[in-house]
This record gives structure tokens, C-alpha cells and sequence, in this order.
């Protein structure tokens, strides 16, 4: 199946999703046919003036993976995700990694078709 | 000679005093208007516009065949105008500066510089005076590449050679504000005898005094407030080059888009005398303060 | 959780000294401060206990003179005209955009390109509630990001606090730092003045707002400076469906108070603070949430 990506606060399966995508703290890189994970820092993304949102997406999509959890998504990063093809699930921030990807794969997190925060400029 | 009219303060009367100056100078004008943001000077000159161009900065277009996903550009771009996720390349026009580094660098030359529009740039003339001023496009985010445009505007003609230039200066102390004065020899600053006043007064006095141009200032509303900002200015040695009272009638003229100058029969020899001190700065050695800022 | 911004479009309105007696008559709210290029609000609102964090965005690039060749490729290649002189080239770092390509390309590596601190961001306590704010240095660049980070701030002490309106002034303009405190905004109110430089700058500053979907209210404040300006201004919010939330005599209570470090309705008599306490009335009243599934940017 394919490969999962959850916004993190930290390095682990236990850690809270990041409600934010762009200035997340990391990506957890979850394989959920053996749910081995691997976490990717975002710390490039944060010091960025603008465009936080575009770099994390780039990150995103070079760890090959085609969905994506997380709490919101502005619109240039979310153009950017449906460009490279990943879903997005949003809205699944106050839960941990590990229960985001568990509600995904009950069928309980929708696929987002519009982004739901309205980002910032940059 | 380049006269900015600047402030740290918004609505203290930068673009009050750049009208009256330019409708009592002796010799005729170029009056500019660089708060693209928000120009008002025309509001109060009302020149006959005589052309309007689009003013454009140039972003990248992507040639998709060329491209062979090499990432030179999206790691160079500091701004993300440019991003590659997998296969897929886009740019974000609206995050671009302007600075040419992704077609510089694309080893394939696959990218071309395409335009995204900053706004207009209006020119004509009022009086005697020659007008130009910049209006940003609303949703367009950045106003220094707007500016550097109409500067290039006003550099280009011919019609401007000679002429002193007075400039309205966008409010505030960064970036727009810098663009603005920069290329002054002698900067204005308008103030208010309030708290507000005084604190913007010397933050714009901090943020200028490394251009190492003569200012001086102008106390506009001149008897609303307290002495501190004189206070200030003696200590400080900033020049203070006229007082404007607040008088109801003075307020009304600007209301309706008078220009006082030539409104109130009082301000007329006011700003007579204001444009003699400004010549008088100009011709003195110019002096970077250190302020110290509370 | 509301987010009110209060903006002008122009200066001098009285947008900072509105901002400063809504903070006095709001409760459960966090106080922003949005103009980080010259931030008034502090100087009435007084803040204290403030926790520094410093600001770091964007690069400046400098040559190190002993390194460089002499070759000129910067200079050249420079398209902010940044680049000055030639034995060494100087950067001037108040025309360097921070682009990268004079790094980039120099041949003999001699550009460095150092992260820059340029501002600082405060959290404090004021006597009306948690306030946060910032100052940019003077001449850097207001790119939105600080005004950005200040919001993201403020949502976070509101969520930690359990409070649920966060009250912002926001910058003049319609630039960088304005469309950055807009986005995801839950109301603006712009405060005009009936001038014909206020109603220019008002119809700029609202065309901002619907470009961005953000819902508006208008008050005129010195409404007696000029009668037509000010029924026009009113019929204008009424031709556009923009709300008519109040309007103000010119007092000169506004000056008298921020002499003394106080709002408006702190100093003033009880005409004047019922006046202004109707217009924040009204104000909430615009700002009640909405029954729809919309949720603020916490990006």
C-alpha cells in the first residue's frame, strides 16, 4: 500500500500530529503494510520567510509518499500537493501519528477537495 | 536637488506638505508620488495624466520539455516561486522578486522570464510642475519593485532633466520607506507633537541616519501636544524647518483636497519659507546622528 | 476562536488609539499588535513582563573581501543594484534582496549569506490582557512573515489560555504586512476619516478585503470634519453591503489620553466611552461566529 505522510511534532509514532503543514516540525513516513516509519525534519521549511507551505510540499513529495495527514493546509501547498498527485487528509490534528493513520485506514478521514485554512501570503 | 517627505507616522502630513512644496517651489517641479500603496498626492494636485504604463517584474516560465528536474532552481529560489514535487513543476508568480537566478543557473536553459503586473505608472503634468506617481496593483504584495520602476521612469525622461524632484514618501521605516529616500539629498520628516509622533519620529530617524543625508522636520498639528518631540529634536540636533498649527480651517482645506498653500492665505508664506530652509540644509555638510532610541 | 483585525489604509485615522479602548472594553482576548514597522500601541497599552525572542528571516549576502577576485560577475549579474565599487565590491545591504544568485555564481565562492536577525517579538502582559508584539529593525525588509509569526503566537496563548478573541491592530498600506495579517481573518474594521485622501485609501483597503473573502466593517472617525465626505462614505458601505458599524466626532480626547498612557475610555467622560462602547458592540455583534465549517489558518 501506498506510503503515509503525517505532519509530527516529533520523531515518533506516539507524538502529536502538527495541525500545521507548512511549518510542521516534521513529516513521520509511515509504510502501513508493515508500519515501519521514518521521520523527515522540516526545519528547512520553518526558517523560510515565505513559502513555507511550497518547500514542505517538495519534502513531502520526495519521500514517494501519495497521502498526507495533517490539521490544515493553506492553498499554494495544497495546489502544490494535488499537482503531485497526494491525497490529502486534513483536520486529523489532536490526535497522535499513530491514531491519524489508524482512523485513515478505517475509511473515517475524508480526502480533501479544497484547502481548509485560508495560509498566509507567504 | 531630491527632496523626500517622509515619516515614520502614518497621516502626519507627508503628502500635505509635498503639495504645498511643490505649488510654491520657484522653479518648476517634478512632484513624485512613491507611496504606491496608498498615492494620495494626486488627489491634491489633480494633474492631467498624459500617459500610463503597466509597470511588470519578470517571474519564470518553465519550458516543461527542457526541464529534466535537475532542482538548480527550486534550491536556489529563496522566495519558492518555483517548486518540483516528483514529476510535477510549477511556479508560484506571485512569490517571485524579480531576481533572475533560476533562468541564470538552469542548465538546460529551460526557463524564460515571463511578467506578472506590479501595477501602473501615471505621468503628467500639474501646473508647471511635472507629476508621476506609481499605483500598485491591490493583491500585489511587494511595493520596492513598483518604486524602483517609477524611479527608473522618472531617470528615463527627458522632460524631467534639470527640475528638483519632490518626493511623497510612503509611511513607516523599512524597506518601502528606504526605497523612497535613498536617493534624496535632503529628507523631510513630518511629525506630530504626540507620544505616537515622537516614537516614529525616532525610529525613522534611526533608520535613515546611515543614507548620511541632511534631515530636518516639519511639526505639523504643531500645538495638539506636548514639547517632547521638540524636545527630542534639539537634543537629537534634527533641524526643525517650519511648524504647521492645527487650525480647523487648514483641516478643512485638506478635507476636500485643497492644497493648503494655496487654500490658506497664512500657509502660503509658511511653505515660502520652508522651501528656504530646505535649500539651506541641502547646503550644509550632512550629518549621520547616532540616536539613541528609548 | 475570533480573530479582529482593525485597519485604516491610511495613517493618522486613529485606527491605534480604537484599537487601544476596544482592548479596554473586550474581555477573554489577546492583544496583537500587527504594524511591527512602527508599532505605537505599546506606548498606551504599556505592556510588561516582556519574554524577547529574536526574529530571523531572510539572508543578507556579504563578500569577503579577501577571498574575492575582482571579478565583477556580482555586480553584473545583480539586478537590485546592490553591488557597488570593485576593489572589493561592497554589498549594500540596504539593496540586497537576499536573492542567492551573486553567491551562487561567484567564482571564487567569496559571498557569504548569513541568516538575518532583523527584528525582535514580545510576548507581554498589559493591564487588559496577554499582548503580543514586535519591532522590526529599522530598514529591513516587512515582508509579512513577522506579522505572520505574531498571529500564529497569538492563536497558540489564546488556545494555552482558554480565550477566544484575539483583537489586532493591524499596518497601514495594502502591501506585504497587510495581506499577511488578512488571510484567514475573521473581520476586519477599517477606521476612515471623511477626507478625500481616506475615502481613496478606504475603497483600496476594502477592494484588499473582498479580494480575500475577509467580511468588513467601516467606522468614520473626525466625522464632523466634513459632512459630505462622511454621507458618502456611509452611502458607499451601504451600496456595497459593507457594514456602517459607527462613527466619531474629531475629539481632541484622542491626544489628550495618549499623552497619558490611557485609551480613550479610560480618560474620557461618559459620553464619549458610551459612544465608543456602542461601536465595539457592534463590532462583536459582526463578529459572532457563523454557523459554517470554516476554520482559521494556523499555518
Amino acid at each position: 500500500m501506498e506510503k503515509i505522510a503525517v505532519s509530527s511534532e516529533g520523531p515518533d509514532m506516539d507524538a502529536r500530529v502538527d495541525p500545521r503543514f507548512g511549518r510542521a516540525a516534521g513529516f513521520i513516513i509511515i509504510d502501513p503494510d508493515t508500519m515501519a516509519f521514518e521521520y523527515v525534519d522540516n526545519g528547512s521549511s520553518q526558517v523560510m520567510a515565505q513559502g513555507a507551505g511550497i518547500q514542505a510540499a517538495e519534502i513531502v513529495a520526495a519521500t514517494g509518499a501519495r497521502v498526507l495527514l495533517t490539521g490544515f493546509v493553506g492553498p499554494k501547498a495544497f495546489q502544490a500537493l494535488n499537482a503531485a498527485g497526494i491525497r490529502i487528509g486534513q483536520n486529523v490534528d489532536n490526535l497522535t501519528v499513530r491514531e491519524a493513520v489508524q482512523r485513515f485506514q478505517a475509511g473515517d478521514v475524508p480526502v480533501a477537495d479544497a484547502p481548509n485554512s485560508r495560509g498566509h501570503r507567504s | 536637488m531630491i527632496v523626500a517627505v517622509a515619516s515614520g507616522k502614518g497621516g502626519t502630513g507627508k503628502t500635505t506638505v509635498s503639495a504645498s512644496l511643490a505649488s510654491v517651489w520657484p522653479s518648476p517641479v517634478v512632484a513624485v508620488d512613491l507611496d504606491v500603496e496608498e498615492p494620495n498626492l494626486h488627489l491634491f494636485m489633480n494633474p492631467a495624466i498624459s500617459a500610463q504604463e503597466p509597470s511588470y517584474i519578470e517571474i519564470p516560465e518553465i519550458d516543461d520539455e527542457k526541464c529534466t528536474r535537475c532542482r538548480a532552481c527550486t534550491d536556489i529560489c529563496q522566495f519558492k516561486a518555483i517548486g518540483i514535487f516528483g514529476e510535477v513543476v510549477m511556479t508560484f508568480p506571485e512569490m517571485c522578486h524579480g531576481c533572475g537566478a533560476c533562468w541564470t543557473i538552469c542548465p538546460e536553459e529551460a526557463i524564460t522570464p515571463g511578467k506578472r503586473e506590479l501595477g501602473q505608472i501615471l505621468s503628467g503634468r500639474s501646473g508647471p510642475s511635472a507629476f508621476v506617481m506609481g499605483r500598485l496593483r491591490v493583491g500585489e504584495a511587494m511595493s520596492p519593485p513598483l518604486m524602483r520602476d517609477v524611479k527608473r521612469h522618472l531617470n528615463g525622461g527627458s522632460g524631467y532633466a534639470g527640475r528638483d524632484i519632490i518626493i511623497d514618501a510612503p509611511p513607516g521605516v523599512s524597506c518601502p520607506a528606504i526605497n523612497a529616500v535613498m536617493d534624496a539629498d535632503v529628507i523631510v520628516l513630518v511629525t506630530e507633537p504626540t507620544p505616537f509622533g515622537l516614537y516614529d519620529l525616532a525610529l525613522a530617524q534611526q533608520a535613515f541616519a546611515p543614507l548620511g543625508k541632511p534631515m530636518g522636520v516639519v511639526i505639523n498639528r504643531a500645538d495638539i501636544g506636548t514639547r517632547d518631540v521638540y524636545d527630542h529634536c534639539q537634543k537629537t540636533g534634527l533641524t526643525i524647518l517650519a511648524e504647521i498649527p492645527y487650525q480647523r480651517d487648514i483641516a478643512e482645506a485638506y478635507a476636500k483636497g485643497r492644497i493648503i498653500a494655496v487654500a490658506v492665505p497664512s500657509m502660503r508664506a509658511l511653505f515660502e519659507t520652508l522651501v528656504g530652509q530646505i535649500k539651506t540644509l541641502h547646503g550644509q555638510p550632512s550629518m549621520a546622528r547616532e540616536v539613541q532610541h528609548a | 476562536m475570533r480573530e479582529i483585525l482593525i485597519l485604516s489604509g491610511k495613517g493618522g485615522t486613529g485606527k491605534t488609539s480604537l484599537t487601544a479602548a476596544f482592548a479596554h472594553l473586550a474581555s477573554g482576548h489577546i492583544i496583537c499588535d500587527l504594524d511591527v514597522d512602527a508599532p505605537d500601541l505599546h506606548l498606551i497599552l504599556q505592556p510588561e513582563n516582556r519574554e524577547t525572542e529574536h526574529f530571523l528571516s531572510g539572508h543578507e549576502a556579504i563578500i569577503r573581501p579577501d577571498d574575492c577576485e575582482r571579478c565583477g560577475q556580482c555586480a553584473d549579474a545583480c539586478r537590485y543594484d546592490a553591488i557597488q565599487g570593485d576593489d572589493p565590491p561592497v554589498i549594500n545591504p540596504l539593496k540586497c534582496e537576499g536573492c542567492k544568485l551573486c553567491v551562487e555564481i561567484c567564482p571564487a565562492k567569496a559571498i557569504d549569506f548569513e541568516l538575518n536577525h532583523c527584528g525582535d517579538w514580545y510576548r507581554s502582559t498589559s493591564r487588559f490582557g496577554p499582548m503580543v508584539h514586535a519591532q522590526l529593525f529599522p530598514a529591513e525588509e516587512n515582508s509579512g512573515r513577522l506579522v505572520a509569526l505574531l498571529r500564529q503566537q497569538a492563536r497558540a496563548m489564546a488556545e494555552a489560555k482558554g480565550l477566544d478573541l484575539i483583537l489586532s491592530d493591524g499596518p497601514p498600506g495594502i502591501g506585504c504586512p497587510v495581506i499577511s495579517a488578512l488571510s484567514g481573518t475573521d473581520l476586519a474594521i477599517i477606521v476612515t476619516e471623511p477626507t478625500v485622501s481616506g475615502r481613496h485609501d478606504l475603497e483600496r483597503v476594502l477592494e484588499l478585503c473582498t479580494h480575500f473573502k475577509i467580511p468588513a466593517g467601516v467606522i468614520i472617525n473626525k466625522c464632523d470634519l466634513n459632512q459630505e465626505q462622511a454621507e458618502g462614505i456611509e452611502a458607499y458601505c451601504e451600496e456595497h453591503q459593507l457594514s456602517f458599524i459607527g462613527k466619531l466626532p474629531h475629539l481632541t480626547a484622542f491626544t489628550e489620553a495618549m499623552i497619558q498612557g490611557l485609551t480613550i475610555t479610560e480618560f474620557s467622560s461618559n459620553g464619549v466611552r458610551e459612544s465608543i462602547k456602542t461601536i465595539w458592540d457592534n463590532i462583536l455583534k459582526l463578529a459572532a461566529p457563523k454557523p459554517v465549517l470554516d476554520r482559521a489558518a494556523d499555518d
